[in-house]
Parts: C-alpha cells; structure tokens; sequence
C-alpha cells in the first residue's frame, strides 16, 4: 500500500487581473513507504504548491490527498497542521532555521508540536548531521551548508513517514550540495522515512533511481493564465 | 514548555522595543500605584490623627482652619482668647487635659508652639507620651526648646545648641527675636506633627520682644482631652450653638475629612490622569507587537510550517504581550518606590504625617493584574493579525 496516494488534485489562485490561475493539476500520483522519489520541474513548474498541499500547508480546491490511508484534503487547518507536526518533515531551499534559536532549539521545535520534545533524541540528530559541537550555536554562526544539515535534522525530529524537501540543494555550493543531498537521502533512511524531493538541478536528479517530471505528472505546469 | 520558548525567544529577538514599552507601562503602573497609595494613606492617615487630643477650643473660625493650626501646625492662627477660656475649658469636669498652645515666631521654617509642661504627660498613641529621648523638658518660664525629632534633624539642632527666635510663622531674616533660648531636649520620634515643632514654655511666646503687649495673656488654642469621647457633643453644643465666641472643633477626624471631601476632585482628576496614562501605556505594548509583525511573519509562518496551530500562534502573541506587561509591573514597583519615597518625604517634612509606601495595600496586586490583563487583552489585536498569517506566500517564494 503507498504511503502517499494523491488523485485528481487541483490547485489554482486568482491572478491580479482577475483571472484563474491554475498552479497543480495532478490526476495521479502516489510514494511507497520508505520509498525515494525525485520530481523534476523548473520555475513556475508548480513544484513548491504541490508540496505545499502535500504538507497540508494549503489547502486544495479538489482532489484527494492521502497519506498513510488518512484523507487530508477535506481536514481542517488545524487538524491539517496536526498530521504535518506528527507525520512530514519540510526541508525548505531557504532552510528557514529560526534565527533567534540555537541549532538544538530549532531541532526541538520541529518535534515539540508533534510528539514532543525529546532533547536526547534531538541531540542524536543533530550527532548524525556532524553538528555535534554546534548544538547552542545560533545560525547565523553556522555556515551555509551547517545550516542545511540543521535543517535536515529538524525535518527527521517528529519521527516523520514523509520528508518533503523543496530545492535542498539550490542554495549550496556544489561539495555541499553533494554532501547534503547524501546526508538527506541516508538520514531518511535510517528514519525510515520516505523521500518526496523536488529540484531542477540535473546533478541531484542523476542520484535518484526514481525520478518523475513534473511537467508531465501536473497538466497545469507552464499553462498561461486563462 | 514550546509557549514560553517562543514568547521568550520573541521578547530577546525585539529587546529595544520590549524594555521601551515595559518601561512606558512600568511608569503608568508606579504612578497609578502611587497616586492611589499616597491618596489612601495620606486620608487614613490625617483623619486618624488627633496628635492624642479628641477637640480644639479656639477663636470663633471654621473648624477645619482650626484644626490645621493647632494639631497639623498648619495654615495661620484663626486668633486669639483670653486665659481664662483655658481656665474654663480645663476645670469643666468632661475634660481629662487641656493644653493651651500660643503660635506666632519660627526658627528657619519650624514653628516655635507655646505650652505647658502637661505636654509631656499626653498620650499621642495608646501607651506612648511626647518622651523626651535626649535631655530634659523645658522648665516653665525659662527661655529653653524641647525640639520635635524631625525639626532637630533637619536644623541640625542638638541638646546645649542656642538659638533665636523669628517673628512670623514664616521665616524672614529680619525679623530675628533678641531672645536667645538653649535646647534642653528632644522628643523621640512620635509620627505626629509635633515632630515637627520647637516647643518652649507658653510663656516664651506670650512675653517675646516685638509681640503685642495686648497679648501677653492670650494664647492661640486649647488643645483638648476628654474623659470621654461622647462628651464632646456637650462642649460642642455649649461653644458653637449657644456661644458665639469661641470654636469647638470636635470630632477632629471629621474635621479633617472636610478637608479631604473638599479636595476630593482633585483626586478623582489625578486617579484619571493615571488611568490614562496607564491605557496609553497599553496602547503601546499594542502599537509595538502590531508594528513588529510584518518582521515576524516569516518566523511564524515556519512555525506554522512545523506544525504549530494558529491558536498557539495567537495564544504565543498574546501572552508575549501580558509578558511585556509582567516586567513592566516588576519595574512598576522601583518607580514606585521612589515616587512615595520622595512623597511620603514631602508630606512628613510638611505635615508631620507618616506614610508607609512599604505596607500591604490591595492596589499592588489590583495594578499589575489590571495592567497585564489590559497588555494582554490589546495584545488580541496583532494576535489576530499573526493568526491569519499566510503560511505559504511568507515561507518560500511560489514557484
């Protein structure tokens, strides 16, 4: 049974002019548990609402969104909010650490909404990233690719089934890139969490078995405003 | 454990604009605080005190100035009677003690008070009589001082010293006595006005160069202990109804709450303008989160982001506010401390009366719980604004 089912979701915003703007029509699409999987997309691709939507962080205008069997499209905000603090982890480009808090406060946030803060577990994350001596180090003490694997640890810390992750790697030099990409991939692993990436850089997708096109997979990619 | 984590990791983050607006609201509550204990105090204060006299017998004048001059030490003598008044008023079998005062020269400011020894044998509080801490009392007759523990401390004033008098009960240079009298003692502390009085023997006033012969058998009022309190109503009736001559102030605690019905207005102005105050100081903690909050957005929008609900957002902005509002009152009890610290000095240095800024009133816990219950309450405004935050349009750009 897929850990995620997703069916004739679809998305669409009113642009200034008045018009409707439809950002993610997919019809189908689903993720093993554990499994990872790359999607493949450019700018304006509609990459970062369907992970969005994915994450219950909007909502859609149709469709179903199914993880681990449980619909999430007709759920409330909060209820929405509550499977996205137990159940996915969010990797973002921009890695959105917290800058008032340590690396271990921002690693503990991530888990204290959903299971609860578990400093040793949180500890043992950020271990596994190699920040081990960074843990009371706030981020902007921290360099770009410290920061990513903060990130990474804070997206593991509510024990997710699903790690979305949105360009990881776009904000990092290449040695980075490569290695933060690696250290995703394995910490999923060892979690057992599945992996839902999506990126445009083709050095990233060669690393994935599985990679989809978002192109392809949502009809609404690259469509003019109607 | 996560709420107070956020409110304050928030407080740290906007640290200027937290103390400024805890300060704002620290002064609003000191002052509110201040007004309110300095009212309460300084009314219960001056009606309780009689100085250990239940009435005033003087010249036909209101009671109020009557009382103010005699047992306050304040204001001007509404005038003079004859020695025998005092005879009367002391042989009348209701009156336990009657001490006659003569008023009219001062020393630097402090009134110099005419009386007789009898002063030394009045309980101003139960068990405790003007004792004399240093030295001895006046002997009748001699040019000698017992000085109040107040005045002797503010003119420096110590047993052996030698002084002159001044005409007036302001001080004037010119207007320096010949006399020269010696201090013989000085009264321990009582917190009453008499703290504040150079006592010499009635005869020191009556007979001082310069003063009106005329006078020399008068004095300016009996101070008045009765056997009973209720008999008052008699010398009352005997002096104000039938007489027309004299003034019996009696009872004097009502007597001086005349004078704070009278001025009851101005209280009821300075309670608003503190009220206002304190409403513009939580308009600030208001106007200071809301302002904040497009900075904010892209913090709350992450923490939305990592599962916290938009209640706990709100609940987080909220309580930030009633935490402004809690150190605001921690810092509200300094200022208020040097508020009454500087009045309770004015009224004690003026009066005679002591306040006691340190006693339990109920205003220090209506104050800070109105304060940070008011913080709080305007802190729903940005609270709300954060609740409607859009998560994904402030957490990455849409691609």
């Amino acid at each position: 049974m897929s850990l995620l089912q997703v069916h004739q979701l679809k998305k669409a915003y009113v642009a200034p002019d008045g018009g409707t703007h439809v950002v993610v029509d997919v019809p189908e699409f689903s993720l093993a548990a554990q499994a990872q999987v790359a999607l493949s997309g450019e700018s304006g691709s509609g990459k970062t609402t369907f992970l969005n939507l994915i994450a219950g962080i909007l909502a859609p205008d149709s469709g179903s969104i199914k993880l681990n069997g449980q619909e999430l499209a007709g759920l409330s905000e909060s209820a929405r909010d509550r499977v996205r603090a137990t159940s996915i982890g969010y990797i973002f480009q921009t890695f959105n650490l917290l800058q008032g808090y340590t690396a271990l406060e921002n690693v503990l946030l991530g888990m204290s909404f959903g299971p609860g803060a578990d400093r040793e577990f949180a500890r043992a994350l950020l271990k596994r990233v190699g920040l081990e001596a960074k843990l009371n180090h706030l981020p902007r003490q921290l360099s770009t690719g410290q920061q990513q694997r903060v990130a990474v640890a804070r997206a593991l810390a509510n024990r997710p089934q699903l790690v979305l992750a949105d360009e990881p790697t776009g904000n990092l030099d290449h040695a980075n890139a490569r290695d933060a990409l690696t250290l995703i991939r394995e910490a999923c692993r060892e979690n057992g969490a599945a992996l839902l990436l999506v990126s445009h850089d083709r050095d990233v997708l060669g690393k994935f078995e599985t990679v989809q096109e978002l192109a392809k997979l949502n009809r609404a990619a690259m469509q003019p405003v109607s | 454990m996560t709420l107070p984590l956020i409110v304050a990791k928030s407080l740290r983050q906007h640290l200027l604009s937290t103390v400024v607006t805890a300060l704002s609201l620290a002064l609003a509550g000191g002052l509110l605080m201040a007004v309110w204990v300095v009212k309460t105090q300084a009314n219960a204060a001056f009606t309780k005190q009689n100085a250990g006299f239940d009435a005033v017998l003087g010249a036909r004048s209101a009671k109020l100035q009557l009382v103010l001059n005699a047992i306050f030490h304040l204001e001007a003598s509404p005038g003079n009677l004859p020695w025998s008044d005092y005879q009367d008023i002391a042989s009348n079998s209701a009156v336990a003690l009657a001490l006659p005062i003569a008023v009219g020269d001062n020393y630097h400011g402090y009134r110099l008070v005419g009386t007789s020894t009898n002063l030394f044998a009045v309980e101003h509080a139960p068990g405790r009589k003007y004792r004399v801490a240093e030295g001895e009392p006046f002997l009748p007759g001699y040019m000698e001082a017992v000085l109040g523990s107040f005045a002797a401390q503010q003119l420096r004033l110590k047993v052996g010293d030698k002084f002159h008098p001044y005409h007036g009960l302001n001080f004037d240079e010119k207007q320096m006595h010949e006399e020269e009298y010696v201090v013989t003692g000085i009264l321990e502390p009582s917190n009453t006005p008499a703290d504040r009085v150079i006592w010499i023997p009635l005869e020191g006033v009556q007979h001082m160069k310069g003063h009106d012969a005329k006078t020399a058998t008068e004095i300016s009022a009996v101070l008045v202990k009765l056997k009973n309190p209720i008999a008052g109503r008699g010398l009352e009736l005997m002096y104000n109804k039938q007489g027309n001559r004299l003034t019996f102030a009696w009872p004097i605690a009502q007597v001086v709450s005349e004078l704070f019905g009278k001025i009851a207005w101005f209280d009821r102005v300075l309670a608003l303008v503190a009220w206002l105050v304190a409403g513009v100081a939580t308009g600030s903690v208001l106007a200071s989160i809301y302002n904040s909050m497009n900075e904010r957005r892209r913090d709350i929008a992450i923490l939305r982001a990592l599962g916290a609900r938009a209640h706990t957002i709100f609940c987080a902005v909220v309580l930030e506010c009633a935490a402004i509002a809690a150190l605001g009152m921690v810092a509200a009890f300094a200022v208020y401390l040097a508020i009454t610290t500087v009045a309770a000095g004015v009224i004690r240095a003026e009066t005679g009366v002591v306040i006691e800024p340190l006693a339990w009133q109920p205003v220090f816990a209506i104050v800070p719980v109105t304060m940070i219950g008011l913080s709080a309450l305007a802190g729903i405004i940005p609270a709300a604004k954060a609740y409607r935050t859009n998560v994904a349009e402030n957490l990455v750009p849409v691609s």
